[in-house]
């Protein structure tokens, strides 16, 4: 089997898009919020040259918002920052762990935005694996854009690894309503190229209600 | 003037809404739309400054369920995206021109509050 490469393109790009975009508008609220509490600030020494007085606990307030999304903002540079270097390498040695935490960070907000919650349970013990990161977190992308529509009235899509018989097999749970999607919608021709290219399977169980896929050790 | 601010970004609002207090504008918010609807079905307002997108829904639907509810309710709307795009789409969708891009400057929100209101 192989892709058309205007569609491994298609989806590398669309990919990055997405991502960029989303990160892009969480930047803005942060902005958004730094600079009403900067008006505000401005706002209270206005009154106070009035003559009015300030309370502290509303000064405490506002500089606590602004160090938390100071907090906030970092975060999101720092995934930003491992999508951008996730195209250093095309074949290294990854950590699982990192990779699932990077993938519900840059996520996130675009479930929410579907009022869907992910929920990411890591195992104890560190599982690395030699693959192309940024096209795993491709595909980890493409099976969570699916699993939120799938994820039936729960709302909440679990995500977790194991390693099994020499292989390491990501599972996405909770997807009540892979019964009554159509069986032809997923995988599409954007994964199967994801999948040729990481060497990956992909099950769905509609009775476990759970997605695996599985990567070669 | 009684405004609702809707924003998933609950510390935005909160904060909008004092400083709008501060210059003599009631605001109250919320941060979903099922919120904001039920608020609207039970408070008065004049005008509702909506995110374009909010979880769950996007500002435009809400918009129409609003404009359902409150036909007199005017509406300006915030968006973070800013691009030519979103505002084409949106406006010819709602027949309404005021979006204000985030960051949004409190002096150009009230301005275009008070025009709002005036027309």
């Amino acid at each position: 089997m192989t892709g058309r490469p205007d569609v491994k393109i298609e989806t590398e790009l669309q990919f990055f898009g997405k991502m960029t975009a989303s990160i892009s508008h969480e930047i803005k609220n942060v902005m958004a919020i730094i600079n009403e509490s900067a008006g505000l600030l401005e706002d209270y020494t206005l009154m106070a040259e009035k003559g009015l007085p300030i309370d502290p606990e509303r000064l405490k307030v506002v500089s606590r918002r602004v160090t938390k999304q100071i907090r906030r903002a970092v975060e999101i540079a720092k995934n930003l920052n491992s999508l951008a270097h996730s195209v250093d390498h095309f074949q290294k040695s990854v950590d699982m762990g990192e990779i699932l935490e990077l993938a519900v960070g840059l996520s996130t907000r675009l479930a929410e935005m579907r009022s869907v919650t992910l929920d990411l349970k890591l195992p104890t013990d560190p599982v690395t694996v030699i693959t192309s990161p940024f096209h795993l977190q491709n595909l980890i992308w493409q099976v969570l854009d699916f699993a939120m529509d799938a994820s039936g009235e729960g709302k909440t899509v679990g995500i977790t690894f194991k390693k099994e018989d020499g292989a390491v097999k990501i599972r996405f749970t909770g997807l009540a309503g892979l019964k009554t999607l159509p069986p032809d919608k997923f995988p599409t021709e954007k994964e199967e190229n994801l999948l040729l290219i990481l060497g990956t399977m992909i099950h769905q169980d509609a009775e476990a209600q759970e997605i695996q896929l599985v990567l070669p050790k | 003037m009684r405004v609702l601010l809707v924003d998933d970004e609950q510390e935005l609002v909160e904060t909008l809404a004092e400083r709008l207090g501060i210059r003599g504008i009631e605001a109250r918010w919320e941060t979903t739309g099922d919120a904001a609807l039920k608020r609207v079905g039970e408070e008065d307002f004049d005008l509702a400054v909506l995110d374009v997108k909010i979880p769950g829904i996007s500002g435009i639907d809400l918009h129409k369920k609003m404009k359902a509810k409150c036909p007199a309710l005017k509406f300006i709307f915030m968006t973070g995206h800013g691009s030519h795009d979103d505002f084409t789409a949106g406006s010819a969708e709602t027949g309404v021109d005021y979006y204000l891009l985030k960051p949004v400057d409190i002096d150009a929100l009230i301005h275009k509050m008070n025009r709002l209101m005036s027309q």
